[in-house]
């Protein structure tokens, strides 16, 4: 049966894009009588070379600690894996930690996953919706015994990344280029990442900080995501947590839970 | 009021109307020149954005945009709307280029005559099509549907290719032609992709643009490309990373010469110059088309 005209173009020039084991489609033809695969490679390369460049640009840090041919060779794996989905390349490589941590040949890199969350969620931070932060002065306001049933808006760009490794040391050394001493990378490290104004910011959270504002995050009273901060790490200090979230600009709102 | 057509310009920063742009250069905006473009204070010039890179939700972006377009005029240009695919556009992506289009109210936009996205694959590059009746027919209805949304003519730019199809029934410039009769839009001439398409085809990039319907440019785009080299004679590459060969510029002063001062960009989206050096781009292609302006004054 003949394909119909005007559907198949698409289909068939898309279909060897990002493989380069099939011929050019046979409905092109090269002009001048120059080889056709040559002139089809040109947007195959262009298609590459430039989903490479945004996992690049995403990725940075990554891409340091790999090195640019290791990075760009496992960025061409994951391109013909999960190609982009959606025209806003800023939203690509979701599923890049993923397939990092399962990249047999990233095996011994342990925490290289990890460092590409924190870079993933840099980025969602960096686009995410403005929204003024909640004044550090705000909890004075509130009644002592409301205190417990306080309940946050988090603002739109923060992010949680929680890593068995070093990660955020790992990170600012190699994307921020904080000069470090031997980094020790099987500290567990959870990394807060928020943008209160212009610029994005990485920080390391304290131990229970995680748990805490995770709680916070999806809903919990204040004093319900203490006691789970505490459960987890008995070093966990509310007061210090809470102000330092608050000065980091996290939390764009605040509301009792009885007023619920 | 249909609220999708009501222009919401930002409280916070009040929006100028656009400046007539009708004999003036640009560049791409790169964020590592608003700096530099600040410093300099506000300038003739116009910018030109790729749409897609404005559309997340907040952040440094769209400050970056705003502190821009608050003395400068703008031009949108789209590179993502598929509008050569066969497949119906993608209706999300339109409504987002058309909150765009109301929030910073561009002096001109602009789309591509090519496709990027297939099912649920999009391939960042500016795919061919066919030239024939059935192709002419989706291109048309999608430019319809487009300037239906956003209450507004594009301008519809003219593709660099590598290759030719076999079903094609008609020339590009045919098609390009029936494409702005038919839906009433404007054309941005591409004069590098003429020229690197010209090279690549085998065709005169004068003739080309004989039988271009110039009265429809409302924009020119101007920038370099590279030569690929082999044994068969090789390609020429829309590369978009260095300065404007010779012959472009040549061709853009006959262009000129032809129809009067358009607004003129200079295109220049890898191995990024310093501002500088874009700057010195823009001002050339300024003094074409302030020599052109002069020489109709002494003439009438």
């Amino acid at each position: 049966m003949q394909p119909e005209p005007l559907l198949s173009y698409a289909a068939a020039f898309a279909s060897a894009l990002l493989d380069p084991g099939r011929e050019a489609p046979r409905m092109v033809t090269g002009p001048r009588g120059q080889s056709t695969l040559k002139c089809y490679n040109v947007y195959r390369n262009n298609v590459t070379v430039s989903l490479i460049d945004a996992l690049a640009a995403i990725y940075p840090a990554v891409q340091r600690l790999t090195g640019p041919d290791f990075f760009r060779a496992m960025a061409r794996f994951h391109i013909r894996e999960t190609p982009p989905t959606s025209p806003l390349l800023f939203e690509y490589g979701r599923d890049f930690p993923d397939f990092i941590a399962r990249y047999e040949h990233a095996r011994s890199l342990l925490w290289l996953a990890d460092i590409a969350r924190i870079e993933r969620a840099w980025l969602d931070s960096y686009h995410a919706a403005d929204a003024p932060p909640l004044s550090p002065s705000a909890l004075a306001a509130v009644a002592p015994e409301q205190l417990s049933s306080l309940m946050f808006t988090v603002h739109p760009a923060t992010r949680l990344v929680r890593s068995p490794f070093a990660a955020v040391t790992i990170f600012a050394a190699n994307r921020e280029r904080v000069s470090t001493d031997r980094i020790d990378a099987s500290t567990a490290e959870d990394a807060l990442v928020t943008r209160p104004e212009f610029d994005v910011l990485v920080q390391k959270l304290p131990p229970g900080g995680a748990v805490f504002l995770d709680s916070l995050m999806s809903g919990c009273m204040l004093a319900e995501a203490a006691a789970a901060a505490l459960e987890e790490s008995p070093a966990f200090d509310l007061a210090t947590n809470i102000a330092s979230l608050l000065e980091a600009g996290i939390f764009t709102s605040l509301t009792s839970g009885g007023a619920r | 009021m249909n609220a999708a057509i009501t222009p919401q310009t930002s409280a916070a920063i009040p929006l100028r109307y656009s400046l007539p742009i009708a004999g003036v250069a640009g560049t791409s905006f790169k964020h590592e020149h608003l700096a530099a473009i600040l410093d300099d204070g506000p300038q003739r010039g116009f910018f030109e954005v790729h749409a897609e890179n404005y559309m997340g939700a907040g952040g440094p972006p769209h400050r970056m945009l705003e502190r821009l377009r608050r003395d400068h005029p703008l031009s949108l240009h789209g590179v993502c709307m598929s509008i050569g695919g066969p497949a119906p556009l993608d209706r999300a992506h339109l409504a987002r280029f058309r909150s765009l289009i109301a929030r910073y109210q561009p002096a001109l936009i602009s789309e591509h005559l090519a496709w990027s996205t297939h099912e649920t694959s999009f391939f960042n590059d500016l795919l061919p099509l066919p030239y024939n009746k059935a192709t002419l027919a989706r291109v048309c209805d999608h430019i319809d549907e487009v300037q239906e949304a956003i209450r507004r003519p594009i301008l519809l730019e003219n593709p660099s290719t590598y290759v030719a199809f076999r079903s094609s029934r008609m020339c590009e410039t045919d098609f390009i032609r029936t494409v702005a009769e038919r839906t009433g839009c404007g054309l941005l001439l591409d004069i590098n992709n003429v020229f690197v398409s010209a090279a690549n085809h085998g065709f005169s990039a004068l003739q080309y643009l004989a039988d271009f319907p110039l009265s429809r440019v409302g924009e020119i785009h101007l920038a370099g490309h590279t030569e690929q080299n082999d044994a068969e004679g090789g390609l020429l590459i829309d590369s978009h990373d260095g300065p404007v060969a010779d012959a472009v510029w040549k061709l853009f002063e006959i262009v000129i010469a032809r129809c009067g001062p358009i607004p003129t960009l200079i295109e220049w989206d890898s191995n990024i110059p310093d501002w500088p050096v874009l700057k010195e781009e823009a001002a050339a292609a300024q003094a074409i088309l302030d020599r052109h302006v002069r020489r109709t004054r002494h003439a009438a």
